[in-house]
């Protein structure tokens, strides 16, 4: 192929034109915006180069928000396609590609990035730390998704989409099938940010069981901290799994070896099985922390101590075992034998068990609770129903031989969305505005947040209940369009319908944070909804110290002890606090591995290696560079603490 | 920085403390990573194609004097770390080199072994077994170059600044990396060049 030939669009319609032309404004007027407001230095100092757990905490989430939106305008697109049948507004290879982009862009740049994104902010509030063991590799990991997250949204008016599935399944995503460069992006873009994504783990699994405050025994962290532990144990597990499938699938794509091939002693399943022995721990990386942000925000918000707190533990502790051991459930259709479906038919089923005891834990603590339905716990609320429903759907597929009905229908579909809207989203939403005012100082308009919920709720059950059904007659996911004669066109407008009320609900979140911002009190105080972990014990917003004297702590809800038995928290006095330095290089080893990836995507040799030797030459740097962090004296800690009205004590 | 002296230097400091316990997660995920690879291996190691099997080129040769090399290199980082215990320093950065040689050693004969695998038509195009035999030796080839350079940046820090915390810290956990690497050729040995010739 021409060299410049590799760069175009394989299947270019109006809609890639426009959002060409869109991207390009908007990168110019973004550009042209910090120009403008003289803010390049400033936010080159503050953001860019920041190591603060905190504020790469909101990087995170506000790079997830950008990519909901994409996912978003992705599904809504899907949606309108299917609402009637014989519909022409999308062909059959637009449709895979958007299909496609929109289940990786949920997955690993949106539902990823906003439980790292919570897990940074939170985790090390909640245990009373300075920041995270490893501040500077914590802002390597950031830049590393974005980085990903970036290559994998130009592939669309670079050289084309992946098309093969967010699955990818070989020989579908194999050249001879998919010839564009579109499942290179897909492999490299996963690859950066996976790297990215492990080193959060390691690096949170230190910082939980080394940097926790004094006398906060590991049965006595609060129980995010404690969904956040176990997931990150399950990402150092299973993200290997990734890094070894992808570079199989490099290979064979771009070096012609035969892993996933049908020649040559390759075998296609190969990928299946590596794809989903990281693919379903997967789930439960995501699911884990939004169980910990439900156990937070239900037990403060039923003032009561959260029930059942040992089994809570347990149950995750199971859960993250049994994930390893389920991956077959996926493709029960392959063709090995009974036995083998029935085991882990069997394991899959178990997982029901430790998962509705923590549903029963949650329900138990809003017995005799006095509960106030704040918008937080709106969602948790909604959560308990809609996501049991989705279990109980999980385990009709678990059924292996019943399994042969379903599979891949959109029974399948109503089933993991009905598990991951309630599940994962509802959770993200609730925790950001639980914690909204921890980050920014001021609360989110309750009015309007309750809108959004309805909408969010209500449009989910009119979008995905309806596919159950059509899914139960025979209705196959991915499929672009059907004819009328199936008769599944009225039931797919009503998913339509759900889609369109769910984004209206998105865009009056956003529009919530435009009125808060401009309208809401700022004197909202350290602890506004009057909560039970430490968090909530520094100032509003958090100074860059989280805490000017380390708390002390001798149960599993010190803060409300402080609150309501007179136990003080804080028993030193202050010192001069030790902080890590800002840094750039996590953002220029980020941009070289964005300049390799791009590059290896289009067999561009010489910017692969003189991208390699950059990263290389980061990291001789990094080895030899002598950084000690810098000291706050004491005397400025006692400035910035009046200011937020005097030290806590 | 607090420095605690009833410690040996490489975990005298929180810091230095959290960095050998974070370094053992790594080796946690670098273990699933080459479980992978070695699991690969069982699944594609008799799908040939048309190319050779296992048995039809392997040497023994090159392959046991890659095994004592590296063997030995695992014993002399030891020997280096014992020095770093002591305060030797000098000995300690001549245990290093000894190290670093021997895995340039293993690393030269693993590619004069890959140039024979060319020679006798076994390349990553030619089968699945082949690219899943290539694939897993050149991680764990391309773990040794790293570490190659890794170790040369310690011994050149060592140089210049003495055995501190932070150089002490550093070199301990290249000798953990190091003796990982040579834990999975003892796999590699065994279940790959072993079970294939017998």
């Amino acid at each position: 192929m021409e060299f410049f030939d590799r760069f175009a669009v394989p299947h270019p319609s109006p809609l890639i034109y426009a959002s060409m032309v869109a991207i390009g404004l908007t990168v110019m007027a973004i550009i042209l915006g910090i120009t403008y407001f003289k803010k390049w230095g400033y936010l080159w100092r503050e953001w860019l180069t920041t190591v603060d757990h905190k504020r790469i905490g909101i990087m995170y989430i506000i790079s997830a928000l950008l990519m909901l939106f994409r996912g978003g305008a992705d599904a809504v697109m899907m949606r309108l396609q299917t609402s009637v049948p014989d519909n022409a507004f999308l062909d059959a290879q637009h449709y895979n590609e958007v299909f496609t982009t929109h289940g990786v862009v949920m997955i690993f740049f949106m539902a990823m990035a906003f439980v790292i994104g919570l897990m940074n902010f939170v985790v090390p509030l909640q245990i009373g730390a300075r920041d995270v063991a490893f501040p500077r590799l914590n802002a390597i990991s950031f830049w590393l998704y974005f980085a990903g997250a970036m290559l994998f949204n130009i592939s669309f008016v670079i050289g084309g989409s992946p098309d093969a599935g967010w699955t990818n399944y070989y020989p579908l995503a194999s050249t001879d099938f998919s010839t564009s460069v579109g499942v290179n992006y897909y492999n490299w873009a996963l690859q950066i940010s996976g790297i990215g994504t492990l080193m959060t783990g390691i690096n949170f699994i230190v910082t939980i069981l080394k940097m926790r405050a004094p006398g906060m025994k590991l049965m006595k962290m609060p129980m995010f901290t404690w969904s956040a532990l176990i997931t990150n144990i399950i990402i150092v597990f299973a993200f290997p799994v990734l890094t070894i499938a992808l570079l199989m699938g490099t290979f064979d794509r771009q070096f012609g070896t035969n892993f996933f091939t049908s020649v040559n002693g390759g075998m296609d399943m190969m990928w299946a099985n590596l794809f989903w022995v990281w693919g379903h721990p997967e789930v439960y990386i995501l699911i884990l922390p939004a169980f910990g942000i439900y156990s937070e925000i239900i037990s403060t918000f039923s003032r009561r101590n959260l029930y059942g707190y040992n089994s809570m533990v347990s149950s995750m502790a199971i859960i993250s075992l049994l994930s390893f051991l389920v991956w077959v459930h996926h493709f029960f259709t392959m063709g090995h034998g009974a036995l083998t479906n029935s085991i882990f038919s069997i394991t899959t089923m178990a997982i029901a068990v430790p998962t509705g005891i923590k549903i029963f834990n949650w329900l138990l603590t809003m017995w005799k609770g006095k509960i106030t339905f704040t918008v937080p716990m709106l969602y948790s609320v909604a959560f308990i129903p809609l996501f049991t429903i989705g279990g109980v759907t999980g385990v009709m597929l678990a059924m292996a031989s019943a399994d042969y009905q379903y599979h891949n229908t959109m029974f399948l579909v109503a089933h993991f969305h009905n598990v991951i809207i309630p599940g994962v989203v509802f959770a993200m939403l609730a925790g950001l505005t639980y914690w909204w005012p921890k980050m920014f100082g001021f609360m989110l308009n309750e009015r309007i947040g309750k809108w959004a919920f309805w909408n969010l709720a209500i449009g989910f059950c009119l979008a995905f209940f309806p596919m159950y059904i059509t899914g139960l007659d025979g209705q196959a996911r991915r499929m672009y369009t059907y004819s009328e004669a199936t008769g599944f066109g009225p039931l797919n407008m009503l998913s339509f319908l759900g889609a369109g009320i769910m984004a209206i609900g998105f865009v009056l979140i956003v529009y919530n944070v435009y009125y808060s911002f401009r309208h809401a009190p700022r004197n909202v105080g350290d602890d506004p909804w009057n909560a039970r972990t430490l968090e909530w014990a520094t100032h509003n917003p958090v100074p860059e110290y989280n805490f000017a004297i380390t708390p002390q702590v001798d149960s599993s809800q010190a803060f409300w002890d402080s609150k309501k038995h007179g136990y003080q928290l804080f028993k030193d006095d202050l010192k001069d606090i030790h902080m890590p330095n800002n840094s750039g290089l996590p953002i220029i080893m980020a941009g070289l591995f964005f300049i390799f990836g791009f590059s290896f995507v289009f067999f561009i040799w010489a910017g692969v290696i003189l991208s390699g030797i950059g990263i290389l030459a980061c990291m001789a740097y990094r080895s030899f560079e002598k950084d000690d962090g810098y000291h706050i004296p004491v005397k400025e800690v006692k400035e910035t603490e009046e200011k937020f009205g005097g030290a806590k004590k | 920085m607090k420095i605690d002296h009833s410690q040996p230097l490489e975990y005298s400091t929180e810091q230095n403390k959290m960095n050998i316990l974070g370094f053992w997660i790594f080796l946690g995920a670098e273990i699933m990573l080459f479980a992978t690879l070695f699991t690969s291996y069982f699944v594609y190691e008799d799908r040939i194609g048309s190319g050779p099997a296992g048995a039809e080129i392997f040497g023994i040769t090159p392959v046991l004097f890659e095994t004592f090399i590296l063997l030995t290199s695992s014993f002399t980082i030891g020997l280096a770390i014992h020095a770093m215990r002591i305060q030797r320093t000098k000995a300690m950065l001549v245990f290093l080199g000894i190290t670093l040689l021997l895995g340039a050693a293993f690393l030269g004969i693993e590619i004069y072994e890959f140039t024979h695998y060319y020679h006798v038509g076994a390349t990553l195009q030619t089968s699945a077994f082949t690219a899943i035999l290539l694939t897993t030796l050149g991680t764990h080839g391309a773990h040794v170059t790293f570490g190659l350079f890794w170790g040369l940046f310690i011994i050149l820090q060592i140089r210049k600044r003495g055995l501190t915390p932070e150089t002490a810290n550093k070199s301990f956990i290249f000798s953990l990396y190091w003796h990982f690497l040579d834990v999975v050729w003892i796999f590699i040995f065994s279940f790959v060049y072993l079970k294939g010739m017998m």
